[in-house]
């Protein structure tokens, strides 16, 4: 199972890595590969403000809906346009290409309570 | 496509070519039925601009059409045909004299807006079926007009409204376990409520200190499913619907899997407000595709005044329909599916009370004897006894050999039965959800048995080929992400007869 040490991660098969001006989300590997083949992503809009745990986002698979949560509380500053016409690139690319949105941190600390590469490989095992 | 087939001939059947589409039997002028000649005045119409052709269909005779479908129906797979042993979905076998009652011309025949007058008959079904669902569920009163189980879960819930709305209250959160069906949530949300979801334990059932702590006073009910979706019945019910009861919620009863117990427990006994059941579930009708459905609502005598109006009433000699004094309205243009609701009452009537009983004990004996016959290659991940059906995890067969739950489910049309549920309930992963059924005899519960063994044998010797089955049926392994992701909704006539 490939869990790149260049991000933080959450128990609930999301990763946060930072970037220019906050942090981008997507899921893990584990994540695409329990869902199989997403065919439909339910981005959030930008500037919208969200707490921290919030349902912000649905990806759904030939096999079931699931929900995505807000890693960080802060605003949506961008989200992934392309997955609206190739969801695909969840499954095939889930730490690069696929990623959903980007989140402006309320708090620039709050990442460094989420677990790191190590920490997440412990939980799939 | 093989053009040898079509129109009258059976090629695409004996071959397994294609079937052609129906505007490929189009002939200029052919029809299936024709009108009578013009009895009345005529009169001038003026049609929009977009109306001024005959639309592009198929022109085709009766024959040919009758050919089509019945080719069509041939190369699919039904419960008169074999085990569909589809969970959650309870496709039994439905007995014919079922039929025969339903195809009554007094019955068939009937407008649906003659006048109780002329259909006293018809009147003493629905009191007389509604008698013995009340009998069967614990409640008082019940509803036959809602046309399927998500439409009996969308009243009870706005029953549940009604009654909270008489109390001059207004809570927003209706209660439902994770393992709930799809469609829970989904009425919640068009009755106007929010969705507070509650966890399973360890047992596979409802986290009783999990409710506890999340029910206030801003609960309006609590919807449950009995046996719940992993196939195991809830132990806490009497616990839970205290809770609920507490803050002045109802406990609604989601009877979609009632087969399991009926003649045996009754949700009203349990502390139940409020029960639907499906009709094509538990009492076989028609039933996927081949519907109508019934979807009735049966609720306690206290909620009796919210029922969707009219309900039958006998006054005196004669049956009539009278409005509930506080009915939340119709929720049917007429009076519900009837003749599926008369076929209900066939079957009801052709088992009796000791046949109902018999319903459940074997639902549940088949299901338990189906999982204790399956290889260790599917496991079951809760240890508390199945009811009608269970869940098995193809996990560990996965990660030995790759071969995940969708390739079982194709694989067993390959041994001539319907695929079970896959991925459903969520909280199992590669779930197959299995329900055998009651009218499934041991040597069909043995033979799909020893098809679930064999897939996971060869799923060591030749994961590939499981990867690409079906093998042996007319469509094959279909593209399941392509049809999601770029699905085609619309049918264009290409060539012009």
């Amino acid at each position: 199972m490939n869990v790149p040490e260049d991000r933080r991660y959450t128990d609930q098969h999301e990763w946060v890595k930072a970037v220019d001006g906050g942090f981008r989300v997507g899921i893990t590997d584990y994540a695409q590969d329990a869902l199989g083949d997403v065919v439909f992503v339910d981005l959030p809009d930008t500037g919208r403000e969200v707490t921290e745990g919030e349902t912000i986002a649905e990806v759904e698979s030939t096999k079931s809906v699931a929900e995505i949560y807000a890693p960080l509380a802060g605003t949506i500053t961008d989200v992934n346009a392309a997955l609206g016409d190739t969801p695909g690139l969840i499954n095939t690319d889930p730490y690069e290409a696929g990623w959903f949105f980007v989140i402006a941190p309320t708090d620039d600390g709050a990442s460094e309570q989420l677990l790191d590469a190590d920490g997440y490989r412990a939980l799939t095992e | 496509m093989t053009d040898a087939g079509g129109r009258a001939s059976s090629i695409p059947l004996i071959g397994g070519g294609e079937e052609p589409t129906l505007d490929r039997f189009s002939t200029e002028g052919r029809r299936a039925s024709g009108f009578p000649p013009l009895d009345v005045p005529a009169s001038d119409i003026v049609l929009p601009e977009a109306a001024d052709r005959p639309p592009a269909l198929p022109e085709v005779s009766e024959r040919d059409l009758v050919a089509h479908v019945n080719r069509l129906a041939h190369r699919n797979f039904a419960v008169d045909l074999g085990a569909y042993p589809l969970g959650s979905c309870t496709m039994k076998y439905n007995p014919k004299i079922c039929d025969w009652a339903a195809e009554h011309p007094a019955f068939r025949d009937l407008h649906p807006a003659a006048p109780a007058t002329l259909t006293q008959g018809s009147l003493e079904v629905l009191l007389e079926i509604e008698t013995i669902l009340c009998e069967l569920t614990g409640m008082a009163r019940a509803t036959f007009q809602p046309a399927a189980g998500a439409a009996g879960e969308t009243t009870g819930l706005l029953i549940m409204r009604a009654y909270h709305k008489s109390r001059g209250r207004s809570p927003e959160m209706v209660v439902i376990p994770d393992s709930a069906h799809g469609t829970n949530p989904a009425s919640v949300s068009l009755a106007g409520y929010q969705v507070l979801q509650i966890p399973s334990d360890r047992r596979g059932l409802v986290d009783v200190e999990a409710l506890r702590v999340a029910v206030d006073d801003n609960v309006a009910g609590f919807m449950l499913t009995n046996p719940n979706t992993l196939g195991l019945f809830e132990e806490d019910i009497v616990e839970m619907a205290k809770i609920i009861h507490d803050v002045d919620g109802l406990v609604y009863y989601d009877g979609a899997n009632l087969n399991a117990i009926l003649g045996i427990a009754r949700p009203g006994d349990m502390g139940f407000d409020i029960v639907h059941s499906n009709l094509h579930k538990t009492f076989a009708t028609p039933h996927g595709g081949g519907g109508p459905g019934a979807g009735p609502v049966a609720v306690l005598e206290h909620l009796a005044r919210f029922l969707p109006g009219p309900v039958p009433e006998r006054i005196g000699d004669a049956i009539e329909w009278v409005q509930p004094a506080d009915s939340i309205g119709r929720v049917h243009g007429n009076h519900g599916n009837f003749l599926v609701v008369l076929r209900a009452l066939t079957y009801m009537r052709a088992l009796g009370g000791d046949g109902l009983r018999r319903v459940a004990e074997r639902s549940v004996l088949n299901a338990r004897y189906l999982a204790s016959l399956l290889s260790d290659d599917y496991q079951i991940p809760f240890p508390t006894p199945c009811m009608h059906e269970f869940v098995a995890s193809a996990a560990a067969l996965k990660r030995a050999t790759g071969v995940r739950a969708m390739d079982v489910a194709k694989a067993l049309l390959d041994h001539g039965f319907h695929a079970p549920t896959m991925y459903f309930p969520l909280v199992v992963e590669e779930a197959l959800m299995v329900e055998p059924t009651e009218t499934e005899s041991p040597e069909t519960i043995e033979a799909l048995a020893e098809a679930f063994n064999d897939i996971a044998e060869s799923a060591r010797t030749d994961a590939e080929y499981l990867h690409a089955a079906p093998h042996h049926t007319p469509i094959t392994r279909t593209d399941e992400a392509l049809a999601a992701r770029h699905p085609v909704l619309t049918w264009h006539m290409t060539s012009t007869p």
